[in-house]
C-alpha cells in the first residue's frame, strides 16, 4: 500500500513538475478499476456514495491539522469542510513534509500549516478540475459551462447536477491536469473560524488514541525500566512476577525488562515484583547541581562565534555595564497520554500502531530494531494524547515492536512515572550577558550560552530516513550516524541551540557565543526548542539593558525595529491592545516581550503580581503575525495553548537529577498550571497577506521573559533562574 | 466477581477486588474513553461518577464499587428511547457545550473535564468564575484549554437552566 | 464541610480535677510543650489551617489542586480523591475514615498557634464545638482520622511521638489543671 500511495501521490506531484499520466494508464484509473474510489492524489478519496475523504497527513495533536488540512483542500474541491471525513495518514513517502529542513514523514517545527498552503491547496484543485471535465465529457458540453459548487459539478444552461460521487468513473478516466488556484477574493472557507473537525470523539469517549488500541489477541505489557538511563542489569530474578495470576512472560530486552500479561493491571502489579538490581554506569554520576557548576565554570571563557557584529568586546568596556547571568532548567514534555505503541508482526511484515509525531521515523527505527527493510515496516498514526515535541522519539515504538517479536501482538503502556523518567528532555541552558549603555543607547551586547546539543541527541532520527526505500541500510545507518558526531564533536554549530540568540534590534557591537555543553542528558526538542530558552535571556537581558539606560522597554523596542516592520507590527498592537503605559493597581506590574520564531512573530505584555513566592499571573495580552490565517480561532487557541504551556514551565516545572535519578517522578513534583491560575488571555493577529508560517511553538518563547520583566516592574526583583516559584523560595 | 452497574447496564467482572476501577473499565469492559494520565489522582483524566458523586478511579479499587452505579463519559449522552445501537445519541449540555466552544485540542483530558463539570453543575447549577476554579483545578490539562472549558461550563450552565421546567 | 456532631454542651468543670496541686502547673506546661509539638505537626496541621485552604507536605504549602472548604459545594469533595484508606503506591492520595477539614464555624485552626494560643483555643468550648477537655482526649485517642497521623502511609513521615504519649502528656496537663504557657 505505500508503493500504490506513492505512485498515485506522484501524479499529483506531477502537477508541478508538469509531466502526466494518460487516462488509462495512469494509476489514477488504476485505483478507480481496482476500488471504485476516485483518488487524485494521496489526499482525497471520492467514494461513489459521494463520501469524501480527506487524508490528513500531518500528525493532529491537537493543534488543529486535522481542521486546517481539510480546510485548505475543501476550499479549491468546493466542499463544505463540515461533510467531508477525515482520516489520518499511514506511513508512506508521499506524505514527506516538504519543508526543506525535515523531508520525511513528521509533523513538527510548526510547519504543518506553511508547507502544506501550496500541495493541499493543488490537491483539491486537480480534483476538482477532474471532477469538472469529467462532468463535461459526460454532458458533452464546453468544460467552462461547468461549475463545481458544495460538491457537485452543475450546468447552468441545462439546469442539471452531478454529485461528485456520481463522476467517480468519469473523473478517474481524465488527465491529471495543470491548475490555477484561487484568488483570495474567492475564498469561502480559508480564513473563517470554523468549528473543529476533530471535536465529537473527543467529547463523547469514542475516540481511538494509541492507548486504547486493541487488535485481536493482544497482550499487553510493561517496562520495568532502570533507575538510571543506560544502567545495566546485575541480578534479575522474574520467578514471582512470572508466578503472577495473568502473566504471559517476562524477559530482558535493551531497554528493560518486559513483563507481559493479559491485561495492563496484571502486566504493571506484577512488575512490582521483578527483583532486578542494576550496575548504574556512567549515568549514576549525572547530578543536576553539579551540572550547574561545571556549567558556570564553562562560561567564563570564549566560546565559539555564532553571532557577530561590531566590536562587542571593546564596546562592553565603555558607559555603563550590566551584567547577568539566567540558568533555565531541563524540562519534560509531559503530554497527557503517556507513551504507548501497539506492534504486530506477520508474514515478514511489522505494523505499528502509536501516536507519534514522525511515522516515517518510526518506521525507520523499528526496521532498524528488528533487521526488516523500510518498506517492511508499517506505521498507523493514532489520535494523539498531546505532542509538545516528545513524540519525535520513537523510544516507545521501537520496544513495542521488540515486544511484540516475542510474544506475538502486544500494546506496550508507559506509566507517568516512566515518562518523567524517559523524556527527551529541554536541554539545560545557561547565559552569561555583558552589555553597555550610553547616552540613553544601548551600544555593546556580549552574550555567551551554552546546552547540550538537540540535533547531536536525535540528529541521526532526521537524516536515516531521508534515503529512498530501497537504499542499502548499512548506508542508511552510516547517515543517521553522521549528524550525532559532527554536532557533538561541534564540527557543526547546532542551529537549534543559538536560535533565537540573534534578536531584530539594532545594536551597533554585537556577539553571541555558544559553548558546547555535554551532560550525558538525553535532550530533544521541547515546543518552539532554542526559542524557549534564547527567547527568555535576550529578551529579559533587553529589558536589563533599558533599566540601567532609564528606557522605556516597549518605546525601546520600537526605536530599534525601525527595519523590521513585522516584528514591529506585533509589539505595537501587543502594547496598544494592552493600554501599555495606563495606570495599574498597586503591586501589579507590566512586561513586555517579543520573540520571532518559526517564521512567525509574537509580542505579549502581561500583567502581574507577587506574594510571598506565589505569581498572580493576571491578563496576558498577545499579538501574532504568522502570515495568511486559515482559521483564527485555532490561531487564537494555539497561542492561549503556548502561553499556558510556558507559564507552567516557567513558573513550575523542572528536571532535576540526583545519582542519575529524574527526582520529579509525576505530576505532584511536576507541577502545571491548574485552571485557578489561569489568566485572561487575549490574542490578537495582525492582517498579512504573506504566506502561512508556524503557530503551535511561536506563542511560548515570549511569555517567560514577559512574566519575568513584569515581575520585576512589580517587585524591582529580577528573576534570572527558572522556574519562579522556586527562584522566589518556592517549593521545589 | 465483582458485580457493578456500568452505565445503566448490570456487569459481573471477573477482577481482583484491589484492581483500580480505571483498569476495569478499560480493560475488561472495554470503555477507553476514561483515561490514564497519572495514577495517583492529581491529573482527573480517568474521573468518573460513582453513585453520582466524581472519582478518580485510577486510584479507586473495583472491590469499593462493588453494587454501585458507575457513570463513564461514555454513557452520558442521552440515547433516544427505543433506539437500537446506530441511532443518533442526544449529547449531554456539557459535551455539547463543549463542542460549541471548540474547547478540546488533543482531547486526551476532556472526559475528565467533562465528567467533573458534570458533578459541579449538579451541585451548583450556577457556578460563578470562582467556583469553577474550585472544581476544576483539580483536572489538569496539557493542551491549556482552561480559558475555553470556563466558557463552555457557562454556556452548559446556561443551557441546563433554560432546559428546566 | 461535614456537620458538626458534637455539639450537645458538656459541663467544662467536669474534667478540671478541683484537687489540683499548684506545683503540677509546671508539670502541665510541659506535658502541653508535647500536645502543641504534635498538633502543630505537618501530619496534623495540614488539615488544620489558619485559611480555607488544606496544606501539604512538611513545607505546608497550600493544596495544588486549589481545594477549599468551598470545593464540596462544587462537586469536588474530599472523597472524589481521598479513599478512607490510604493509596498504597508512592504519591497516591492519603486517606481514613471522614477524611475532611473542620467545619468553617469551628475551624480549630492549629496552623501558625503558638502553645499559648492553643491552649487557649483548646480550653475555650466556642472554638471546639464544645467539646471539653475529657472528649478532646477521647478524640485524640480514638478518633480514626486522628490515627492517621501515625500511619499515615507511604512517602509521608508519621508523627514522630507515639500517641500514647501524646494522650499521657494531654491526660497530665488536664490533671495539673490544664494550665496554658506563658
Amino acid at each position: 500500500m505505500n508503493r500504490r500511495d506513492f505512485l498515485v501521490s506522484s501524479a499529483a506531484g506531477a502537477l508541478v513538475v508538469g509531466c502526466a499520466f494518460g487516462p488509462t494508464g495512469g494509476p489514477v484509473w488504476q485505483h478507480h478499476r481496482r476500488t471504485g474510489e476516485f483518488k487524485p492524489s494521496a489526499w482525497i478519496r471520492i467514494l461513489p456514495d459521494s463520501t469524501i475523504v480527506i487524508v490528513i497527513d500531518r500528525v493532529e495533536m491537537g493543534q488543529g491539522t486535522t481542521t486546517s488540512s481539510a480546510m485548505m483542500v475543501c476550499e479549491e474541491l468546493e466542499v463544505d469542510p463540515k461533510v467531508v471525513k477525515v482520516e489520518a495518514a499511514s506511513s508512506s513517502r508521499a506524505y514527506d513534509n516538504p519543508d526543506p529542513q525535515l523531508g520525511i514523514q513528521i509533523t513538527g517545527g510548526s510547519t504543518s500549516t506553511a508547507s502544506s498552503w501550496k500541495p493541499l491547496r493543488e490537491a483539491g484543485a486537480v480534483a476538482r478540475e477532474m471532477l469538472r471535465r469529467g462532468a463535461a465529457d459526460v454532458w458533452k458540453v464546453p468544460l467552462a459551462q461547468c461549475v463545481a459548487r458544495e460538491g457537485a459539478v452543475h450546468h447552468g444552461a441545462s439546469g442539471r447536477s452531478l454529485r461528485y460521487g456520481e463522476l467517480v468513473d468519469a473523473a478517474a478516466r481524465q488527465d491529471v491536469p495543470k491548475v490555477t488556484l484561487k484568488k483570495p477574493g474567492e475564498w469561502k472557507v480559508i480564513g473563517k473560524s470554523i468549528d473543529r473537525l476533530d471535536a465529537a470523539p473527543k467529547v463523547d469517549g469514542s475516540g481511538v488514541y494509541g492507548i486504547d488500541m486493541k487488535l485481536p489477541g493482544m497482550r499487553q505489557a510493561v517496562v520495568v525500566r532502570p533507575p538510571v538511563r543506560g544502567a545495566a542489569i546485575a541480578t534479575l530474578d522474574v520467578a514471582a512476577a512470572k508466578a503472577r495470576r495473568g502473566v504471559v512472560d517476562v524477559f530482558a530486552i535493551p531497554e528493560g525488562i518486559a513483563v507481559v500479561a493479559e491485561g495492563y493491571w496484571e502486566a504493571r502489579t506484577a512488575a512490582e515484583l521483578v527483583k532486578v538490581t542494576w550496575h548504574d554506569g556512567a549515568g549514576g554520576a549525572i547530578d543536576t547541581a553539579k551540572l550547574i557548576a561545571s556549567a558556570e565554570k564553562l562560561l567564563d571563557g570564549k566560546g565559539d562565534k555564532a553571532h557577530a557584529h561590531g566590536d562587542a568586546y571593546a564596546a562592553v568596556k565603555r558607559g555603563t555595564r550590566v551584567e547577568a547571568r539566567y540558568r533555565l532548567p531541563h524540562l519534560a514534555h509531559a503530554p497527557m497520554e503517556p507513551m504507548n505503541a501497539t506492534a504486530q508482526i506477520r508474514n515478514g511484515r511489522c505494523d505499528v500502531w502509536a501516536p507519534t509525531q514522525a511515522p516515517g521515523i518510526a518506521q525507520f527505527r523499528v526496521a532498524e530494531a528488528l533487521g526488516m527493510d523500510l518498506q517492511d515496516v508499517a506505521i498507523h498514526t493514532t489520535m494523539l494524547g498531546g505532542g509538545f515535541g516528545r513524540r519525535l522519539y520513537q523510544d516507545f515504538c521501537v520496544e513495542a515492536a521488540r515486544i511484540a517479536a516475542r510474544v506475538g501482538p502486544v500494546k506496550v503502556t508507559w506509566s507517568r512515572e516512566d515518562d518523567q523518567a524517559n523524556d527527551w528532555y529541554r536541554p539545560m541552558a545557561m547565559s552569561s550577558c555583558v552589555g553597555s549603555v550610553e547616552g540613553g543607547q544601548i551600544v555593546g551586547w556580549l552574550h555567551r550560552l551554552t546546552c547540550e546539543s538537540v540535533l547531536a541527541a536525535t540528529g541521526g532520527d532526521f537524516v536515516g530516513p531521508r534515503l529512498p526505500n530501497g537504499a542499502p541500510r548499512a548506508l542508511r545507518r552510516m547517515f543517521a550516524d553522521s549528524p550525532p558526531r559532527m554536532f557533538a564533536r561541534d564540527t557543526i554549530l547546532d542551529p537549534t541551540s543559538i536560535e533565537g540568540t540573534d534578536p531584530p534590534y539594532a545594536i551597533p557591537n554585537f556577539r553571541v557565543e555558544y559553548l558546547p555543553l555535554d551532560t550525558g542528558v538525553r535532550v530533544g526538542s521541547w515546543r518552539s526548542v532554542g526559542n524557549s530558552h534564547t527567547g527568555f535571556v535576550v529578551e529579559s537581558f533587553f529589558d536589563e539593558l533599558c533599566v540601567a539606560a532609564k528606557l522605556d522597554p516597549y518605546e525601546a523596542r520600537r526605536k530599534l525595529l525601525a527595519k523590521a516592520p513585522r516584528h514591529l507590527g506585533v509589539l505595537e498592537l501587543a502594547a496598544h491592545k494592552a493600554g501599555w503605559g495606563a495606570p495599574l493597581p498597586p503591586g501589579v506590574g507590566r512586561g513586555i516581550a517579543m520573540v520571532a520564531s518559526f517564521k512567525s512573530f509574537c509580542a505579549q505584555v502581561i500583567e502581574a503580581s507577587v506574594e510571598g513566592n506565589r505569581v498572580k499571573v493576571h491578563r496576558v495580552v498577545a499579538a501574532v503575525d504568522c502570515g495568511r490565517v486559515v482559521n483564527p480561532g485555532l490561531v487564537a487557541a494555539q497561542v492561549e495553548s503556548s502561553i499556558i504551556y510556558g507559564l507552567s514551565a516557567c513558573l513550575k516545572q523542572q528536571i532535576t537529577f540526583a545519582k542519575g535519578r529524574v527526582q520529579e517522578t509525576n505530576f505532584n513534583s511536576f507541577r502545571s498550571l491548574r485552571m485557578f491560575e489561569t489568566p485572561v488571555i487575549e490574542t490578537h493577529i495582525v492582517p498579512s497577506t504573506e504566506s502561512p508560517t508556524g503557530i503551535g511553538e511561536p506563542g511560548l518563547p515570549p511569555v517567560a521573559p514577559a512574566l519575568c520583566n513584569a515581575i520585576f516592574a512589580a517587585t524591582g526583583k529580577r528573576i534570572r533562574t527558572l522556574p519562579i516559584e522556586q527562584a522566589l523560595g518556592g517549593p521545589a | 466477581m465483582v458485580k457493578l452497574d456500568v452505565n445503566g447496564r448490570p456487569e459481573e467482572v471477573a477482577a481482583e477486588e484491589d484492581m483500580p476501577l480505571l483498569w476495569v473499565l478499560r480493560d475488561k469492559l472495554g470503555l477507553t474513553g476514561t483515561k490514564y494520565g497519572c495514577g495517583i489522582a492529581q491529573c482527573g483524566a480517568c474521573t468518573v461518577h460513582v453513585d453520582g458523586q466524581a472519582r478518580r478511579s485510577c486510584v479507586l479499587p473495583v472491590g469499593d464499587v462493588h453494587g454501585k452505579k458507575v457513570l463513564t463519559i461514555e454513557g452520558l449522552a442521552q440515547k433516544p428511547e427505543g433506539g437500537t445501537v446506530s441511532s443518533p445519541v442526544r449529547l449531554h449540555a456539557v459535551q455539547q457545550a463543549w463542542l460549541d466552544e471548540n474547547v478540546p485540542q488533543c482531547g486526551y483530558c476532556q472526559a475528565g473535564q467533562i465528567m467533573s463539570t458534570v458533578a459541579l453543575l449538579a451541585a451548583n447549577p450556577a457556578p460563578t468564575d470562582d467556583d469553577i476554579d474550585a472544581a476544576l483545578s483539580a483536572n489538569l490539562c496539557r493542551c491549556g484549554t482552561y480559558p475555553r472549558i470556563r466558557r463552555a461550563v457557562h454556556r452548559a450552565a446556561a443551557a441546563l437552566k433554560g432546559e428546566a421546567p | 464541610m461535614r456537620p458538626v456532631l458534637w455539639l450537645a454542651p458538656v459541663a467544662f468543670a467536669a474534667c478540671t480535677p478541683a484537687t489540683a496541686q499548684p506545683d503540677r502547673t509546671a508539670e502541665g506546661k510541659q506535658a502541653f510543650a508535647t500536645v502543641h509539638a504534635v498538633f502543630l505537626h505537618p501530619r496534623c496541621r495540614n488539615c488544620h489551617p489558619a485559611g480555607d485552604a488544606p496544606l501539604q507536605y512538611a513545607d505546608g504549602r497550600p493544596h495544588a489542586q486549589n481545594i477549599t472548604r468551598r470545593s464540596e459545594k462544587n462537586g469536588l469533595p474530599c472523597a472524589t480523591c481521598h479513599r478512607d484508606k490510604n493509596g498504597t503506591r508512592p504519591n497516591q492520595p492519603p486517606g481514613a475514615p471522614h477524611w475532611h477539614l473542620p467545619p468553617s464555624d469551628v475551624r480549630m485552626v492549629f496552623e501558625g498557634r503558638t502553645p499559648r494560643q492553643l491552649c487557649e483555643q483548646l480550653k475555650d468550648p466556642t472554638k471546639t464545638g464544645g467539646r471539653d477537655l475529657a472528649r478532646l482526649i477521647t478524640h485524640v485517642q480514638e478518633d480514626p482520622l486522628v490515627s492517621w497521623g501515625w500511619s499515615p502511609g507511604p512517602g509521608r513521615d508519621p508523627v514522630p511521638i507515639p500517641r500514647p504519649q501524646l494522650v499521657d502528656a494531654m491526660k497530665t496537663w488536664v490533671a495539673s489543671g490544664a494550665p496554658c504557657p506563658d
